[in-house]
């Protein structure tokens, strides 16, 4: 039985800001509620060599809800991952996704797990979409056994394969062309499938993006170059670093798009057109326009190169999470409350989750030995002190 | 003498396992031996087929060598190492259809050294792939092809192009398997000439052997013979992990015997395992690629002096077939190790090293290691002939390990 008032008028005359009157004081479960409804993206996109797709998307109070909890889990996620970085149990590198969430969010719902995506070090809310646990994430930062690499990758090698996740790279830019090679394989085996490349815009100089791109547009391959610009290449603005920083227009022959990645259902909207072009026209770029409101990675405070009010101005008026909960509350799909007691669990979630990561054990030093080779063969490795510490590859 | 050897009835084969042709069927192969000797590198089918001719106006039972090629099932056949490699790419890329080929020049053109002759007719665009000059892009799209499941041979037009893609060979290649805990595993074969070629210049003339055969996760071949050249290849291609498959250009032309179990589709070379090309007593010598070529002459001309060498033909740089090589020295107490490439932190420093670890108590003299000149590649001909090892280089540092005949000299 559906409410009424959802689906009656147009929908482009709904403002988010102005809820919805409702006088009805039953309300069905939402959490399976998949009526649709039409929202307008913040801003309209913004095409370069084709033409841009509406700005209207379709969706519905499920995914409204689904979109408000993830964003939640992978906010608190980074958060918890700070803590722990500060409390030494994460070593190395940690760089963290928060307030990129709507891109990892936005990107899932328009797409399936058959699709491969690929990202470099930033991937923890990556994995999360693509279906990763946050146990496997904890886990993987601590170095554990229950880690998602075993505790063998860290922070930049996490690797999801049964859902065509691939990884996880360190090499700025390097990820490309992979990517682009996951969208030959995908071409060569006839799947109907894409793949979505992901880089930042330090990362949009590099020129083996531009050597894959060549040859992704020169065979047709169905990959998808997302540049998640936070603007910043570790310190670097991208005024600094790019003579264009139009990333969305540097595939010059290669059609792009421009949109707001702190918007779940732009990024959804952007990611679906893409989806339907790459796999009849070939690669296409989508530049994200998203913030992160750590720092490169948690050595670096982040505010030398900003300043906190650009910080603080951003999280106020872009916030992903914000933004779906204000459309959620203004659909009346939810009340406050609600969404509130949806932060609590997954804080508790995530508390909980790190409790048992920190209970799994680490690797077991013969695991020092282990997948240096699918087939090894038999042949001998050695530690440090070979005269003491030898193995054989399996 | 060796004539009638050949006349004789045979139940002995050569050494390296072709057997004998039979014993002589007529008068006239007893008295004209000569007309039905085997002889080397030389067309023996026309000069038999003209020999017969003279010989059938007697009609005579004659039975000349050319049949006695094609009757005996493991009779040597003559293949180059560049046919060898084209019929393992197209053997290999009938029995899966997840294998394909990628490089420069490498479907149109036929290859730029013809390896790849004839695959692009046989297989088509979408598995024969001519790229654009952009190794780092192309590498990187292979090995991204890898993850998802296929199984490319990437064709570097020589590996010191390969240098712009080293970072896809090494880190997103070689590492991943271990980084993902084994989830991802990347099949994938690098393949080129390596090394000096001739009169190339500098920046075209450079071994990577001891580079790549550093890295953990990759797989380093080098074949010298076209039964090298097959058997490795095919089984780099069938090896899940990534393989660097060092050629060489100068090799390409040359032709040696393979039997029929080599040309047979499902002809296999281990990965690991070294092969001793010539057993001796007194020295071992390893070598790999075209320095097995060099190290055979030695061993040939070592022969007259009395010294009887071993010669490893290592096949293999990543894995070491370590074993072999310290067998063989536990048996001779003599090691010269022979390479193309630069000397410092070279394959010979390695397996001096690995000898020294495990069979120190068995060495009589001190390793030699014969390399290539500690210089960037010099185009003028005599310079370039004294920066590259030749054979008389190695028979002196054998006979410098056989009988340390060049005193020290005190320091002044």
């Amino acid at each position: 039985m559906a409410l009424s008032y959802l689906r009656s008028s147009s929908s482009r005359s709904v403002n988010l800001l102005k809820p919805l009157s409702s006088s009805l004081p039953l309300r069905r479960p939402i959490s399976t509620d998949t009526t649709p409804i039409t929202v307008e993206t913040s801003v309209p996109f913004t095409s370069h060599q084709c033409d841009a797709p509406s700005r209207s998307v379709e969706t519905n109070p499920k995914e409204l809800l689904t979109f408000f909890r993830d964003m939640a889990l992978m906010r608190r996620m980074e958060i918890a991952a700070d803590s722990l970085y500060k409390a030494k149990l994460i070593r190395g590198f940690c760089h963290l996704y928060d307030g990129q969430e709507a891109v990892a969010v936005g990107m899932e719902a328009a797409i399936t797990k058959k699709d491969c995506i690929i990202t470099a070090y930033r991937d923890h809310c990556t994995f999360i979409g693509r279906g990763g646990t946050l146990l496997e994430v904890f886990a993987e930062l601590m170095g554990r056994q229950a880690g998602c690499s075993k505790g063998k990758g860290g922070s930049m090698h996490f690797y999801k394969k049964d859902s065509n996740f691939y990884g996880g790279h360190g090499i700025v830019g390097a990820q490309v062309p992979l990517g682009c090679g996951l969208a030959f394989a995908q071409k060569y085996s006839k799947d109907e499938t894409v793949t979505f490349a992901l880089y930042g815009d330090g990362a949009a100089n590099q020129g083996q993006l531009f050597e894959a791109l060549n040859i992704s547009a020169l065979w047709d391959l169905p990959a998808i170059l997302v540049c998640e610009n936070n603007h910043y290449g570790m310190g670097t603005a991208e005024w600094r670093a790019a003579k264009s920083p139009a990333y969305y227009k540097r595939g010059d022959y290669v059609p792009g798009l421009k949109v707001d990645g702190m918007d779940a259902l732009a990024v959804k909207q952007a990611c679906k057109f893409a989806k339907e072009h790459a796999l009849k026209n070939g690669p296409i770029i989508l530049e994200m326009d998203t913030y992160r409101y750590h720092g490169h990675s948690m050595s670096d405070p982040g505010s030398t190169y900003r300043t906190r009010d650009e910080i603080s101005g951003v999280r106020q008026e872009r916030d992903p999470i914000e933004r779906i909960r204000k459309l959620i509350l203004s659909h009346d799909l939810a009340t406050e409350k609600e969404l509130k007691d949806i932060e609590k669990e997954v804080r508790k979630e995530v508390d909980d989750t790190i409790t048992q990561a920190k209970e799994s054990p680490m690797p077991e030093p013969s695991k020092l030995f282990t997948n240096v080779y699918a087939k090894g063969l038999g042949v001998e490795s050695f530690g440090a002190d070979r005269k003491e510490v030898r193995a054989t590859l399996p | 003498m060796g004539a009638l050897r050949d006349c004789q009835v045979d139940a002995r084969q050569t050494e390296d396992g072709t057997p004998l042709p039979p014993r002589a069927s007529s008068i006239i192969e007893l008295l004209f031996p000569f007309f039905f000797q085997k002889r080397e590198k030389k067309s023996r089918g026309e000069k038999m087929l003209v020999v017969r001719k003279k010989m059938l106006g007697q009609s005579l039972l004659i039975r000349p060598a050319v049949s006695v090629l094609r009757s005996y099932s493991s009779s040597a056949k003559q293949m180059t190492v560049r046919d060898a490699l084209n019929s393992a790419l197209d053997e290999e890329m009938s029995a899966d259809q997840k294998v394909f080929l990628m490089g420069e020049e490498v479907g149109e053109y036929q290859g730029a050294y013809k390896i790849s002759k004839g695959l692009l007719e046989k297989y088509g665009p979408e598995r024969v792939l001519d790229t654009p000059i952009t190794e780092a892009g192309f590498a990187g799209i292979a090995v991204g092809a890898a993850y998802h499941g296929l199984k490319p041979v990437v064709e570097f037009m020589t590996f010191n192009f390969s240098m712009q893609a080293i970072d896809h060979i090494i880190n997103s290649a070689a590492k991943s398997n271990y980084m993902s805990a084994g989830q991802m595993s990347v099949p994938i074969v690098f393949r080129g000439p390596n090394g000096a070629a001739a009169g190339v210049g500098a920046q075209h003339s450079q071994c990577y052997a001891a580079w790549y055969a550093s890295c953990p996760g990759l797989k380093v071949l080098t074949p010298y013979s076209s039964e090298d050249a097959r058997g490795l290849l095919k089984a780099a291609i069938r090896d899940p992990d990534p393989v660097v498959f060092l050629e060489n250009e100068l090799l390409y032309g040359e032709s040696f015997s393979v039997s029929d179990e080599v040309l047979d589709s499902s002809f296999c070379l281990p990965i690991g395992k070294a092969k001793i090309e010539r057993v001796g007593r007194d020295v071992t010598i390893t070598a790999f690629s075209k320095m097995v070529g060099h190290a055979l002459k030695a061993a040939e001309i070592l022969e007259k002096d009395g010294i009887d060498a071993e010669v490893i033909n290592l096949r293999s740089i990543r894995p070491l077939d370590r074993s072999t090589i310290n067998a063989s020295v536990r048996k001779t107490n003599r090691l010269i190790t022979v390479e193309e490439g630069f000397p410092q932190h070279g394959v010979g420093a390695e397996i001096c090293a690995s000898v020294v670890e495990e069979s120190f108590a068995y060495l009589d003299a001190p390793v030699e290691r014969i390399a290539g000149a500690d210089v960037p590649m010099p185009y003028a001909a005599n310079l370039e002939r004294l920066a590259v090892p030749q054979v008389e280089d190695i028979v002196r540092a054998a006979k410098r390990a056989c009988y340390r005949s060049v005193p020290l000299a005190a320091a002044a």
